[in-house]
């Protein structure tokens, strides 16, 4: 238990330090790591179906279209990058406030919805879920993996080239 | 047999982009052209021994949950046929060889997304098929890579990443309440159960995601923008097949084979349908670009599927699912007339132009048929789809609705008179005196889609009993 409080506190970090860092490619960087941590928290509540999506779509697929779509943008200059954060800090920094209040509100809040979770597929062999129960959404993936690069390709490279 | 539906488009890009890109660039848009006819011809042979045919090794190597039932048969026919017709203007409106063949290798991802969409039966995977649908679609509407095409793709990413939420927030919770992601399992858990408050929840959820996705008003804003700024044959594409794949075939499928024709949900699907219907017409009347136009037109026609889903009867899917099938045609016929148009003019803007029938005489008579069919006038398609929305609202009880119907086509059949008289008839300005038709990669597609809008008016009798009354299950 102690090490997944541990766990949730990294992922915090890792979701702040995206957020914060200046560097465009460092926030993306950050939100694969974000995702990695979460990816952790799930294995050990005994979801790996749930965690290897998170970890092939969220920290594989996802980072690597920020990474390539961010390379080939322009980055813009430091006095730029200050502008832009100042003026971001400046509008948005009640939202991690509201979010706080969020969370404490519905944790006072009895909710009645009678969720029946259904049972954790530790027993289940990762591989096996995959190829036999969930073989078309792995394709699925596998497509949206490559339209994505072909999107990158398609609306950056050869614009950049002419 | 249905595996190689999505497993040949997909295969095909592979092949297509392997490294030797000079052969494969001219084959490309060969290839979108002849495996979208191939699917059409054999959905038309539906009955015959190959659709049950094992392949080998394809067939115990994928084991995928397909079914492949009369509306699914209804709506692999219509992406063939329109998939067809965006290949073959492709041809035409693309200029450059390098811009083809990327059109042409999203066009069978997009074909594969499709399929998928049609013939899952797991709420799971219908998502992952409607996300490829939605990345596909952000490219195709930037395609053409200036700000207007970018603002139309970015407003499209921000509403379907919007809608993405519902959706996957809708599925868990279903996968919470129900233990199961399967539809007919989900289908029996919700039955077995009252509506709880996580239910209402996940339904209510499921369906704003797919209303964003069809868009149904109030969540319409992304439409008009995507459809009016994306190139002419991405236009086509989006308008006949993908919007009604994405968002009104998947509403249809989950609101009766999931959620059930629950009483509550048939209200929204009035209230909705209705205000769509009317906000969709009266909104078209006041534009002056063409595409613009046919793309309220097209949010306001949606209005009638959704009007007509919630009648709840089986006569009322069955018109809701024929309507989906003779817009996603009529309105394919619009936007190619449109494009011929935007081609040979250089403008879309429809004060413009005018007397256009006179240099352009199939794309004149073409728009007619569509027009027509629009608005509901007999013996066109859109007439006998419009019929029995009206009987399956008025045999239910729904009198206002019914009325609410009639009196949209009028408006309908205003803002194309309208139209009509803008474009095609009257004195044709000197500037245009010298054009002519756009040309038979246009054309054939043109003649294509209002022989199909004639030909099922004319042999309605036929097709009722046989093909559409069955769809209402």
């Amino acid at each position: 238990m102690h090490l997944n409080y541990l766990i949730l506190v990294v992922l915090v970090l890792a979701a702040l330090w995206t957020v914060m860092t200046r560097s465009l490619i460092r926030a993306a960087i950050g939100l694969a790591a974000t995702s990695a941590v979460l990816t952790i928290i799930m294995f050990r509540l005994n979801s790996p179906l749930a965690a290897v999506f998170e970890l092939s779509v969220c920290a594989g697929l996802i980072s690597v279209l920020f990474v390539s779509t961010i390379s080939l943008t322009q980055p813009l200059n430091k006095e730029e990058v200050l502008a832009h954060m100042k003026e971001r800090l400046g509008r948005f920094w009640v939202l991690p406030f509201l979010v706080i209040a969020i969370g404490l509100t519905l944790s006072f809040i009895q909710f009645k919805l009678n969720l029946r979770l259904p049972a954790p597929e530790a027993e289940k062999d990762v591989r096996a879920v995959l190829w036999n129960l969930r073989q078309l959404d792995l394709l699925g993936q596998i497509i949206i993996l490559i339209t994505g690069v072909f999107g990158v390709v398609i609306l950056f490279r050869e614009r950049l080239k002419k | 047999m249905s595996h190689l539906l999505i497993l040949v488009p997909f295969c095909c890009v592979i092949i297509l982009n392997l490294p030797i890109r000079k052969v494969m660039r001219s084959l490309a848009p060969v290839a979108a052209i002849v495996l979208s006819l191939l699917q059409v011809v054999m959905v038309l042979c539906f009955d015959c021994h190959f659709w049950q045919t094992q392949f080998g090794i394809i067939g115990t190597f994928f084991k995928f949950n397909l079914v492949v039932d009369r509306l699914a048969i209804l709506m692999l026919l219509c992406i063939g046929i329109v998939s067809f017709v965006t290949a073959v203007i492709a041809r035409v409106l693309i200029k450059e060889r390098k811009e083809r063949f990327d059109f042409a290798s999203l066009l069978l991802i997009s074909l594969s997304a499709l399929n998928g969409i049609v013939m899952v039966r797991d709420i799971f995977s219908l998502y992952v098929f409607l996300e490829i649908a939605a990345v596909i679609s952000f490219i195709l509407i930037a395609f053409k890579a200036n700000l207007l095409a970018y603002e139309g793709a970015f407003k499209y990413i921000i509403f379907s990443a919007i809608a993405s939420i519902f959706l996957l927030c809708g599925t868990s919770l279903l996968l919470i309440t129900s233990g199961s992601t399967d539809f007919s399992l989900i289908n029996a858990s919700l039955t077995a159960q009252a509506f709880s408050p996580s239910i209402i929840l996940a339904v209510g959820l499921f369906l704003v995601g797919l209303f964003i996705k069809a868009g149904v008003v109030p969540f319409h804003w992304w439409l008009p923008d995507a459809y009016s700024e994306a190139p002419s044959p991405v236009s086509v594409y989006l308008a006949g097949i993908v919007t009604k794949a994405v968002g009104v075939y998947a509403l249809i499928r989950v609101a009766v084979s999931v959620f059930g024709m629950h009483k509550s949900i048939c209200t929204v699907f009035l209230l909705l349908g209705a205000v769509t219907i009317v906000v969709g017409a009266v909104a078209a009347i006041t534009q002056t670009d063409f595409k613009r136009m046919l793309s309220y037109s097209s949010i306001s026609q949606v209005g009638y599927i959704i009007l007509a889903l919630g009648s709840a009867s089986p006569l009322g899917i069955a018109a809701a699912c024929f309507h989906l099938f003779n817009h996603a045609i009529f309105k394919s016929l619009l936007f190619v007339n449109a494009a011929a148009v935007e081609l040979q003019t250089g403008t879309r803007d429809m004060d413009k132009v005018s007397g256009l029938s006179q240099r352009m005489p199939i794309t004149g008579l073409t728009s007619v048929l569509g027009s027509l069919s629009c608005a509901g006038i007999p013996p066109l398609a859109g007439f006998w789809s419009k019929l029995l929305i009206v009987i399956a609202l008025l045999s239910t009880g729904h009198f206002v609705y019914a009325v609410v119907a009639v009196l949209a086509s009028v408006v309908t059949l205003g803002y194309f008179l309208v139209m009509q008289r803008k474009v095609f008839f009257g004195k044709i300005s000197e500037e245009f005196s010298n054009i002519k038709e756009a040309g038979l990669g246009i054309v054939v597609p043109e003649i294509i889609l209002a022989a199909i809008t004639v030909g099922i008016g004319i042999f309605f009798p036929v097709i009722l009993n046989r093909f559409i009354l069955p769809l209402g299950g």
